[in-house]
């Protein structure tokens, strides 16, 4: 804290403690806590003991991606083969407890509802140059884009280019009459670093086609959030990056939505610790009883506060209560996604947009329509980290929601934990005869694409084709849901929710069931025949009582007359 | 002329009236955690139910310490005698100005119907509302080791049975208080220790 030793002494020396303490807080104040060590004129040091601008290798006028790749390659030799062995790059999982094979490259969503046919688009956001189709050479180590993850800005993957930044100026959308510089390769490869918010978020924070659209707690809010948004990223909190949390090694990523960790009930994991656990939950630094103890801790059974929170994690996702809502960060998530208006054109045939009063589209002649949400309080469901999902193969039942995915976990087992969720509906396109969800050519500039011609038809008999699905040509539209656990968006302690949010008879987990939850839950009989008695035996007593009174009244007038 | 005796000592009056305050802020704030209304917030109102519940344990302990020491506890013996000219009294002699039929002395302070009532208390509505409530307390550090039939929502229904039963109790324990000679004086008795009667 003293930045000056020499004064301080001097300062004592002279028994002036109540200027001295002043000085030291006057100090203490006008620095930030990030550089009040006690080294005396410090010289800026990097992080890193390399210094990427300064490599020969890295000096050189590149043309494309994959030149950049392989200049990083010449150092880190083993850099591509570990991509490689990600999700990021093969978009392909076998989830080990249901056998199901998911990944970007099989699943279907009820957002832009699948890739295939339409790579050269999605496909911007796979960590590889080049993959616009079924032909993509998955062993080529020069394919991997490292700059993806690892640039320090000015570096964007545009859609429709097959993964590729724009080598050259170009009109981006297509027609829109605005303009992507090219980017500068050169300065790109020598600024790049370590992974940021912005990199990851570049993909995160745009999933299902915009900002925001997905997930709802993963939008470009996060970017620079403030704590109150984010309490652990945020640029006045923790400030983490995404990989703070999700931990990273070998480039394997922790934490994944496919199959995601909804309890562990463990104290923290130490530095060093060797373990199989996610070091992306909150338990993982929190512990599971994160909650500042009493002096009593359990013996008066849970008397504190803090022990009555902690025994509430054998309950409840830590999320539940410390993200009271998704989309806090000004940046709306689609909530809803009509399919079945789209390819609908104005008066003169041509495609047309509906905005809100928030100008925000609501409707698009591409896509549909749209409900949005901002500030959104999530629904809460019971979670054990299984999940199975409706696969394009799959049939279906119209007559219902299909569920799109379904998350497995029921009150009691040891696994399961009421976790906040956003519930996602819409309606999208399935085949009348086969009972299929169907992937519909939609991004690509053809003569097919729906977003070019707005004929399902073409754009279904193209999708299911590119899809290897069976298509009879005849389909309608049925309505799909879809959940997305809410885990980022972690607000301040202060703004957690308080107990009445659920503890009350219309709260937060009116539809939860399982559970008995003291203040939403009663027995009627009970309650009817309780406060039945008591109010018999109230009226009884003032029947009692008024009889009394009016008895010695009589008995007054009687002995006085 | 009123004859005066000494029915009360300074434990009892304090354990009564400390258990009184308990009781009703455990009524309030029970109905509260119960969701019958809102009041205090479900937060305050759990943290001070479970504050004024230990405190009412803690009272309950001195108090049956107290009993036995000092043999009070045989205050609360069923007795058979006279209850039927008790019960006549207050269903009928009451609304013709008739006098208590039964005599209290200090070694039998409360009438037979008393002695039921309280004895009823002590045994069935206290232990049921205590056992409840520290099931219900303790529910974290038992629900694995307990059976299928046996989860929160029981433990929470004999809590409330006992609630239910210890707000009747009051009520008619509130209204009889004013059925002494004059409607003060047993409630007088309670702070004084001196019961005036006829
Ligand atoms: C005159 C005494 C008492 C009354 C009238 C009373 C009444 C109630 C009522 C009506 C409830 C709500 C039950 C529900 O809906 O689930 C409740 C909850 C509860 N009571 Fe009592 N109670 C009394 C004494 C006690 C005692 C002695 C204890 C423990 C030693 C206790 C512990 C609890 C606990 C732990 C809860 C649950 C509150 C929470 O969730 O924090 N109570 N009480």
């Amino acid at each position: 804290m003293i930045k000056n030793p020499s004064r301080a002494g001097g300062c004592l020396a002279r028994h002036a403690l109540l200027a001295c303490l002043l000085l030291v807080a006057l100090n203490a104040t006008a620095q930030t806590p990030a550089t009040s060590d006690a080294a005396p004129a410090r010289t800026e040091v990097k992080e890193s003991t390399a210094e990427h601008g300064k490599f020969s290798q890295l000096k050189k006028p590149f043309k494309t991606g994959e030149e950049v790749t392989e200049a990083c390659l010449s150092c880190h030799t083993e850099a591509a083969k570990q991509v490689m062995a990600t999700r990021h790059w093969t978009w392909d999982y076998v989830n080990p407890s249901t056998g199901q094979r998911l990944g970007k490259k099989t699943m279907l969503n009820s957002f832009c509802i699948a890739d295939r046919s339409n790579e050269a688009f999605c496909n911007a956001c796979h960590v590889g140059y080049g993959w616009k189709d079924d032909r993509f050479d998955f062993s080529s180590e020069r394919n991997v884009d490292c700059l993806a993850c690892h640039n320090t800005g000015q570096y964007a993957k545009i859609p429709g280019l097959a993964g590729h930044p724009a080598y050259q100026r170009m009109e981006y959308p297509p027609g829109s009459g605005k303009f992507v510089e090219a980017v500068d390769l050169p300065k790109v490869a020598r600024l790049v670093g370590k992974t940021s918010r912005a990199t990851c978020g570049a993909c995160h924070f745009y999933g299902g086609g915009g900002d925001g659209v997905k997930h709802g707690d993963l939008d470009s809010s996060l970017k620079q959030p403030d704590r109150k948004l984010d309490v652990h990223m945020g640029v006045d909190g923790g400030n983490f990056t995404c990989a703070t949390c999700h931990k990273t090694e070998s480039h394997r990523i922790a934490g994944s939505r496919i199959a995601p960790t909804a309890s562990d009930p463990h104290r923290a994991i130490l530095r060093g610790e060797k373990t199989d656990r996610n070091p992306a939950s909150c338990q993982a630094c929190h512990g599971d009883q994160p909650h500042k103890p009493g002096p009593s801790a359990g013996l008066l059974g849970s008397l504190t506060l803090g022990d009555r929170l902690n025994t509430h994690t054998r309950t409840l996702a830590c999320q539940t209560c410390h993200i009271p809502a998704f989309a806090r960060g000004g940046v709306p998530t689609k909530m809803f996604w009509d399919w079945s208006t789209a390819g609908t054109l104005d008066a003169d045939g041509k495609p047309f947009q509906k905005k809100d009063e928030h100008g925000h589209v609501i409707f698009d002649s591409k896509k549909g329509d749209f409900r949005l949400g901002e500030n959104v309080e999530p629904d809460y469901v019971w979670f054990d980290g299984r999940v199975d999902y409706t696969l394009k193969s799959d049939r279906i039942d119209p007559a219902r929601i299909v569920r799109i995915n379904t998350f497995h976990g029921d009150a009691g087992e040891p696994d399961a934990r009421i976790w906040p969720v956003k519930r996602f509906r819409g309606k999208q396109p399935y085949d009348l005869e086969h009972l299929t969800l169907l992937v519909p050519h939609t991004a690509t500039p053809d003569d097919t694409a729906l977003w070019f011609n707005y004929d399902w038809d073409r754009a279904l008999a193209a999708g299911t084709a590119a899809a290897g699905q069976p298509f009879s040509g005849r389909f309608g539209f049925v309505e799909t849901e879809m959940l997305w656990p809410i885990t980022h968006m972690v607000a301040p302690g202060e703004q957690a929710l308080g107990c009445a949010e659920c503890h009350s008879r219309d709260g937060r987990l009116k539809a939860v069931s399982g559970v008995y939850l003291p203040g939403r839950d009663h027995h009627l009989l009970l309650d009817r025949a309780g406060f039945g008695l008591a109010g018999l035996a109230l009226l009884g007593v003032l029947g009692h009582g008024t009889l009394r009174i009016f008895t010695r009244r009589q008995r007054k007038e009687h002995g006085n007359g | 002329m009123a004859e005066r005796i000494y029915l009360f000592k300074r434990f009892e009056r304090f354990w009564h009236w400390s258990q009184a305050a308990l009781v009703l802020a455990l009524l309030v704030t029970g109905f509260e955690v119960h969701g019958s209304y809102s009041l205090l917030g479900f937060g305050q109102a759990a943290s001070i139910h479970t504050t004024a519940a230990w405190l009412l344990v803690g009272l309950w302990i001195f108090a049956i310490f107290w009993h036995f020491t000092t043999g009070e506890w045989r205050q609360y013996i069923p007795s058979f005698d006279q209850l039927g000219a008790v019960i006549r009294h207050y269903s009928y002699g009451i609304f013709l100005g008739r006098p208590h039929p039964y005599r209290v002395v200090p070694e039998r302070k409360h009438n037979p119907l008393q002695r039921l009532a309280y004895l009823g208390l002590k045994l069935a509505i206290n232990p049921l509302i205590w056992a409840s409530g520290i099931a219900y307390l303790f529910y974290a550090q038992w629900r694995d080791l307990a059976p299928a039939w046996l989860g929160l929502q029981e433990v929470a229904i004999a809590h409330t049975l006992g609630a239910f039963m210890m707000l009747v109790f009051l009520i008619a324990h509130v209204y009889l208080t004013t059925t002494g000679h004059t409607p003060l004086a047993h409630i007088k008795a309670m702070i004084t220790g001196y019961e005036e009667t006829h």
